[in-house]
């Protein structure tokens, strides 16, 4: 996944959100990132910071959040916890999951002064 | 820079079709919304008043007339936290449904063609462009980092095409795709081929619009690819294996990288083909065709 694109994008929302919220200043940001969604949470940070320069977000916190990945088992027909894609279900060993969850990329809340 | 693929937010150039020549300057077809966060003065006090004149019928009335002041905005300073829950892609998924509503009244159909670089896409869309012939009308719009020599391969062929240059971006985003839309025409009735920048990782996040991604994988790399890049071909409904001409020459274990595609997703579709000697194009030109019945017979 592209950490700058996704950063741009974030800060815009930000941006956004901030002005629609007459905010002065964003001090916190609250993200949830899925953890098959392929955005290393590492890079993600440095790009944030960087795309947050010299605008009102610049210096906020950033608080991730990483939902576990869930998938349908088409095995044995339950809903699974899987920590990749292509993992195993840890229940009958199948191999045919369904994605379900865990692969989202949001912007969950902000704190604004 | 992207951790990913070391790509940059580079120079985004969307090829004039009345130029053939890029220009080093302008055509930004990029949409890169710079949002300004105005400091405006927010302390809109106001001074109530509150008069009572409710009537007591007790001896004792006490006038209630006491002005007093509150603000309907926290104190200057004071944190407040804000429900936002938003998809962070949420305006390339805006811009991505605008495409597929226009898509949708042409009744083209989009594909999204992601692949490694040098998987053969472009060999594979010349040959397909050839035999598609006047069949139907389609159109090509090609991504890459820099050069047109791809969207001149397929001119050559007499499909109208337009070059989309990414500079140092790694996917293509729907804004671009807007934009080559806008000037190359949908294809109504047809379809619209849509090559992305050669990249298994950034473009699986990003939706153009397509009705369908494809992924494209030759036999020539490795079997492992769904499980490595595996957000690419969860998000794909057909893998194409290319070069299958190649085969007798390599240790390739086809069944393998199709058992790999299946196990990050159950219901992809898969076609084996060579566009050299043109083995198994005709059930790909059927794949094609029978899409886009789809799209023609549906709204």
């Amino acid at each position: 996944m592209h950490e700058v694109s996704l950063a741009t994008a974030l800060i815009d929302l930000v941006h956004e959100q901030a002005t629609a919220a007459r905010a002065r200043r964003v001090t916190r940001l609250v993200l949830e990132i899925g953890t098959l969604s392929h955005v290393d949470a590492h890079a993600l940070r440095f790009a944030v910071d960087v795309a947050a320069l010299g605008g009102p977000a610049e210096g906020a916190t950033l608080e991730i959040l990483e939902p576990e990945g869930t998938a349908y088992c088409l095995d044995c027909e339950t809903s699974v916890t899987i920590s990749t894609r292509g993992a195993s279900c840890p229940r009958c060993g199948g191999v045919k999951l369904l994605v379900q969850g865990g692969d989202e990329m949001r912007l969950k809340e902000m704190e604004v002064v | 820079m992207c951790s990913t693929c070391g790509c940059g937010q580079g120079e985004k150039r969307v090829e004039d079709l009345h130029h053939h020549h890029a220009h080093a300057d302008g055509n930004h077809g990029h949409g890169d919304t710079h949002d300004h966060v105005h400091d405006h003065a927010q302390q809109h006090e106001h001074v109530h008043t509150h008069a009572d004149g409710t009537t007591h019928s007790h001896p004792h009335e006490h006038d209630h007339g006491h002005d007093h002041t509150h603000s309907h905005e926290p104190a200057p300073g004071e944190p407040r936290l804000l429900s936002v829950e938003r998809d962070i892609l949420a305006r390339n998924d805006a811009i991505a449904a605008e495409n597929r509503h226009d898509l949708q009244a042409a009744k083209t159909l989009a594909l999204n063609l992601v692949s490694s670089p040098g998987s053969g896409k472009t060999a594979l869309l010349v040959e397909t462009l050839k035999r598609i012939g006047d069949t139907y009308p389609v159109a090509v719009i090609e991504g890459d980092q820099e050069t047109t020599a791809d969207a001149d391969r397929i001119r050559a062929t007499g499909a109208p095409a337009i070059q989309i240059n990414t500079g140092k971006g790694c996917h293509l985003d729907a804004d671009l795709v807007r934009t080559g839309m806008s000037r190359l025409g949908t294809p109504a009735n047809g379809v619209l081929f849509i090559e992305n920048v050669g990249n298994l990782v950034c473009p699986a996040g990003f939706d153009l619009g397509e009705a369908h991604k494809v992924v494209i994988v030759s036999v020539t790399e490795g079997e492992d690819k769904p499980l490595k890049y595996s957000g690419m071909f969860a998000a794909s409904a057909l893998m194409v294996v290319t070069k299958t001409d190649l085969l007798p020459h390599l240790d390739f274990d086809v069944d393998r990288l199709i058992a790999n595609a299946r196990r990050i997703n159950p219901t992809i579709g898969v076609l084996k083909l060579s566009a050299k000697t043109g083995e198994g194009m005709d059930r790909w030109l059927h794949w094609l065709e029978t899409a886009r019945a789809l799209r023609l017979a549906t709204d």
